[in-house]
């Protein structure tokens, strides 16, 4: 799962090793600092002889995971399942919605009132409930919270974007008689594209979020939020670190294919590269 | 039969009971370049709006080709050209060229011909797999153009188009325009506030004066084509533009005098 997105683009063979190059000189400072804290968080652990159930040594979560890596991987896979799943259900509806309401600007105008306080509320809230709709230890009640939190981000980024079309566009594409069907596929919605990236790479987190607080409620034993939970109650504090570790490579690489998916779709952009 | 015939129009804003253009009667022949120029605020945009069936007028009629102009629109009957050039970033210069093309449905191979011909007519042969972005503004301009005039419209509506531009690159573009506007045929209907471009490209220049938007006098420019560098400093290129200029002139002491009644 440590696979680095590839380069996409065919390149001769010495351009592809100077890029390379390049790239991980661009990386190299984040890498120090993270060396940096590991060995800070390390050695400080030792020093200053804090608690284990505080913070335990980086050395000792990761002992503790491979030690454990078939079912913290396990697990982890169950749960970017589920985070998955309220991902693509959610960011479809937003954008469904988003096209119905750019369409139809007078339901727009009735409606977005309340998706606006809607995306106030802390939908996280409603992680109980919906594992009582559905049953708590299906992966469906985690899907639905995962879904409603990225819901509102891609609906509201995506409805901005189809809207806030110049309206010399607009009125170009009407001096050619094009119809509404031309004018949202080849105005509008190439418009809305980077925004709505944007919105979906913050939905990747969202739903990560989602499905593990919806597990902290009550889910599959095999769960990630649910073994992170109760190796926490059980004093396994390095196994519940390693459960943490787990999520965020799962979160960070979920965020990264949506992010190259984000390239190859807005290639040619002036904001991608120059 | 005119390109444009315009009878009577008066348009009238619902916000502020503005009237932008009153008794409005102007007639464009085939291949003719007729500029529309006058002050901010005098409708002239509108006008040009309204020929191209972008805004409705509130009474009158107007014939684009012996049709109304709705039916116009629909026919392809013109191309148009605005101030911001609205070339779409995410597409290439060759894409943008192409955009009315695949909206009237001609195939790919057709597409890329007439393109490449276009590109050839704008001078900007080799640049069509850019970005807009990476062209100066008076390139994005004559990409404009180029996609403007891709589906050989019979009238050509221009709003403006050099408006943002450098002076420079302004008069290098005018004659560009001349030059393309004599090989394509076409009829041109060129808004502008500049007195120098309206006379250097006109057949016809229609002053126009503001509140309400009216017609204050035609200006036949009667200087020979082809026109170049050396028409700028002819004494009846002088002349004209004084005429232009006075004429303009005539007209906001009219509004004075309107607004002192």
């Amino acid at each position: 799962m440590s696979s680095q997105p590839v380069a996409v683009a065919p390149v001769p063979r010495g351009a592809l090793s100077q890029r390379v190059g390049r790239r991980a000189l661009d990386w190299l400072p984040a890498l120090v600092v993270l060396v940096v804290v590991l060995v800070v968080w390390q050695e400080s652990i030792a020093l200053l002889h804090i608690k284990r159930f505080l913070a335990p040594q980086p050395s000792a979560i990761a002992s503790t995971f491979w030690d454990d890596r078939g079912e913290l991987l396990r697990a982890g896979w169950f749960t970017f399942q589920e985070a998955l799943g309220g991902f693509v259900v959610g960011s479809a509806l937003g954008i469904l919605a988003a096209l119905v309401l750019a369409r139809w600007p007078r339901l727009s105008r009735a409606l977005m009132p309340y998706a606006i306080a809607a995306s106030a509320v802390p939908i996280i809230a409603f992680a109980p409930i919906t594992n009582a709709w559905f049953s708590p230890f299906g992966k469906t009640s985690k899907i639905a919270i995962a879904a409603i939190l990225c819901f509102f981000p891609v609906f509201v980024n995506t409805l901005r974007g189809l809207t806030s079309v110049r309206p010399s566009s607009i009125e170009l594409m009407r001096s050619y008689a094009a119809g509404e069907i031309d004018i949202f596929r080849r105005v509008r919605i190439p418009t809305a594209l980077p925004l709505t990236f944007t919105a979906l790479k913050i939905a990747t987190v969202l739903s990560m979020i989602g499905a593990i607080v919806g597990e902290y409620f009550g889910g599959d034993f095999n769960a990630l939020g649910v073994l992170i939970n109760s190796r926490s109650a059980t004093f396994a504090f390095e196994e519940a670190w390693a459960g943490i570790g787990v999520a965020c490579a799962f979160g960070i690489a979920f965020y990264l294919v949506v992010a190259g998916l984000e390239r190859v779709a807005l290639r040619g952009a002036p904001s991608t590269e120059d | 039969m005119s390109v444009v015939a315009i009878e009577k129009l008066t348009k009238q804003f619902a916000q502020g009971n503005v009237v932008a253009l009153q008794d409005i009667e102007l007639a464009i022949e085939p291949g003719e370049f007729v500029s529309l120029i006058g002050p901010s605020g005098c409708g002239k945009s509108t006008l040009l709006r309204i020929i191209g069936d972008l805004i409705q007028p509130t009474s009158g009629t107007v014939m684009v080709n012996g049709k109304p102009a709705p039916r116009a629109r629909a026919d392809h009957d013109y191309g148009i050209v605005f101030q911001d050039s609205v070339l779409f970033d995410w597409r290439t210069v060759s894409k943008n060229v192409a955009l009315p093309l695949e909206l009237l449905g001609w195939d790919r191979a057709r597409r890329k011909t007439r393109v490449d011909e276009m590109l050839a007519l704008v001078e900007l042969q080799g640049f069509g797999d850019h970005q807009p972005w990476q062209l100066s503004g008076g390139m994005q301009m004559r990409v404009a153009i180029a996609r403007a005039l891709a589906f050989e419209p019979p009238l050509l509506l221009m709003d403006e188009p050099f408006g943002a531009l450098d002076e420079m690159t302004r008069e290098r573009l005018n004659m560009e325009l001349l030059r393309i506007w004599e090989a394509s045929k076409s009829t041109v209907v060129f808004v502008t506030h500049s007195i120098a471009e309206a006379v250097f490209l006109s057949t016809r220049a229609v002053v126009m004066s503001a509140r309400p938007g009216r017609i204050a006098d035609i200006v036949e420019i009667d200087l020979p084509y082809p026109r170049g560098a050396a028409t700028r400093e002819e004494p009846r290129y002088f002349e004209l533009v004084t005429q232009v200029r006075e004429a303009l002139h005539l007209g906001s002491d009219l509004d004075r005098a309107v607004a002192d009644v």
